[in-house]
């Protein structure tokens, strides 16, 4: 599949903010530190500005930006309209939970319910935005069991980095037991990871046999002339070959990048302290988000559709 | 709404002989000329002419070189829409552009609510849509549902242009979902087939396959004597190669 950049931001930024908002609501639920209003609106500002900026970026696809509205209409059938009205619902609890946060200040009565209610949403949202992808029976490498766990796994591991960020920018050391979460959460997402394209070695159960309809009495063939000349749409779209070529050290380096830099800049970070511990864990992140970046340009780019098959692919 | 309807019992579809078709492309062409003259807006070619020519189309002829165990044949496939049952390409929708029209289960989409995301054409296993560059929305084969609900048309025109062109009668058009219809009937003789079966999207239309030749002499291998040659020519070839 091309991985269309509007796509990789999409689904990367907002899963890293609703990451966030979900291990921001989980620490008040728990009643465990940080929970004063500057770290609150910080992370909070920070998480909800890559969620807007992730749903602003998945607006880029659309040939019709201006109708996108209409997308929140079908949710009874349609995971992608789903996705877009979990995420609109999630700013309720997000928006109550800054809010309460700045008027009530951390002891806030609102925080704890707000915060449990953003954890439902955003946890949500994740899961609609994988069972977009999930739902595709056209695309074996997303219509398994790890695409959901992938997509829940690294947006938490983003999510955490990105609150340890927002923590430290306070000047306080980052609280012990968030400091653990973001160590642990990238090797988890990266196991999880792991066994996605484990998975993805399974020889796919379609052939040029099935594809055309005639069962057992083919016994092979090819394409002898296909009905364009030069690439058409689908081709464009659904044929992509360059992801599968780097594939192993993309693969490698969206695990560097994104697991042992973040884990590494992190504890380095923490005992550094002061302004250069801050500026480690903000790069660690950053690092994390590359990391995502580079593991969901693969998702795309990695991915085999169906169609392929009319086109003189073996076997999807 | 892109939620499935009930079905009416009524499944307009077509049927295709893969035993008679001969690849010409005339039903590609008359269904790209007639969805470029129809209600909907005309299907583009970004670049038609030269080498880099890119447009869409609605129904594609691909050829394959089929082996059978019999010496193997050429296969023209046509491939365009199905009409599911189960439209994967309509539920996946997210605006209720994509809807199957409930009595008589052909899936269309609404132009003016397509925000041209494309999610159906990547549910689609058949890669029957395509997204139009110059406007921005989902295109895809309407089986001619302008042709067939135009009551002021001949009879014998109210089919889709391609059945209408095909020069070989190799496409028919037809109720799939009543048994007593020709087409079912033609399904039923001559066992015709879904395509990719385990896509689970429930196709309407069919593909007869191709008929089980006789057995005949062994065909003939192309350039199996053209080694060394024999009598006059040996003798030539003796003097010459001197």
């Amino acid at each position: 599949m091309r991985p269309a950049v509007s796509l990789v931001l999409f689904t990367s930024l907002s899963g890293a903010g609703l990451g966030a908002l979900v291990w921001l609501g989980a620490l008040h639920a728990l009643g465990l530190p940080p929970r004063d209003t500057p770290f609150v609106v910080t992370s909070t500002v920070l998480a909800l500005a890559l969620v807007v900026a992730g749903l602003l970026a998945s607006t880029f696809h659309l040939r019709h930006p201006e109708r996108a509205w209409r997308a929140l209409s079908q949710w009874r059938s349609s995971w992608l309209s789903r996705e877009g009205v979990m995420a609109m619902i999630t700013f309720a609890p997000a928006l109550a939970f800054l809010g309460g946060s700045i008027v009530a200040g951390p002891g806030g009565g609102v925080l704890a319910p707000a915060g449990l209610a953003m954890v439902l949403c955003a946890v949500g949202t994740m899961i609609c935005t994988a069972m977009i992808y999930r739902s595709l029976w056209t695309v074996p490498q997303w219509s398994n069991v790890w695409t959901v766990p992938c997509f829940l796994a690294i947006g938490l591991a983003g999510g955490a980095l990105l609150v340890c960020a927002a923590a430290s920018l306070g000047g306080a050391p980052v609280p012990g037991g968030l400091l653990v979460v973001a160590l642990l959460a990238p090797p988890c997402a990266a196991a999880v990871k792991a066994c996605a394209w484990a998975h993805a070695e399974h020889p796919a159960g379609s052939d040029l046999a099935t594809a055309l309809g005639m069962g057992d009495r083919l016994r092979g063939g090819r394409m002898l002339e296909a009905p364009n000349s030069s690439e058409n749409y689908l081709q464009r779209e659904m044929i992509f070959h360059i992801g599968r070529k780097h594939a192993r050290k993309l693969r490698r380096s969206a695990l560097v990048v994104g697991v042992a830099a973040p884990m590494a800049l992190l504890a380095a970070g923490a005992l550094a302290g002061g302004v250069a511990g801050a500026a480690l864990t903000v790069l660690a992140a950053g690092c994390g988000l590359a990391g995502t970046l580079i593991e969901r340009w693969l998702f795309f780019a990695e991915a085999k559709h169906k169609v392929a098959l009319y086109y003189g692919a073996e076997r999807v | 709404m892109t939620s499935l309807p009930q079905g009416a019992g009524k499944k307009l579809g077509l049927v295709i002989d893969l035993d008679i078709c001969v690849g010409c492309h005339a039903c590609a062409v008359a269904c790209k000329s007639w969805n470029s003259i129809g209600a909907a807006a005309p299907l583009s070619d970004t670049t038609p002419y030269g080498p880099e020519a890119s447009g869409v189309w609605l129904n594609r002829v691909h050829t394959y070189e089929v082996e059978d165990g019999q010496g193997g044949f050429t296969l023209h496939f046509p491939r365009s829409c199905l009409h599911c049952d189960n439209a994967p390409c309509v539920t996946v929708c997210p605006t209720g552009a994509s809807y199957k029209r409930a009595r008589d289960g052909i899936v269309l989409v609404d132009e003016d609510l397509c925000i041209g995301c494309g999610l159906c054409a990547w549910a689609c296993p058949y890669g029957a849509r395509e997204l139009d560059d110059a406007t921005g929305v989902m295109k895809k084969c309407t089986l001619c549902a302008d042709r067939i609900d135009n009551g002021d048309f001949d009879e014998a025109d109210r089919v889709p242009a391609c059945v209408r062109t095909c020069p070989t009668s190799a496409r028919h058009f037809g109720d799939l979902g009543d048994p007593e219809s020709e087409v079912s009937k033609l399904v039923a003789d001559r066992g015709g087939a879904a395509p990719m079966p385990e896509s689970g999207a429930g196709p309407v239309n069919r593909y007869l396959p191709p008929r089980a030749r006789h057995a005949g002499p062994a065909p003939m291998a192309v350039g199996a004597d053209a080694g060394q040659p024999s009598g006059f020519l040996d003798w030539l070839d003796r003097v010459l190669s001197d």
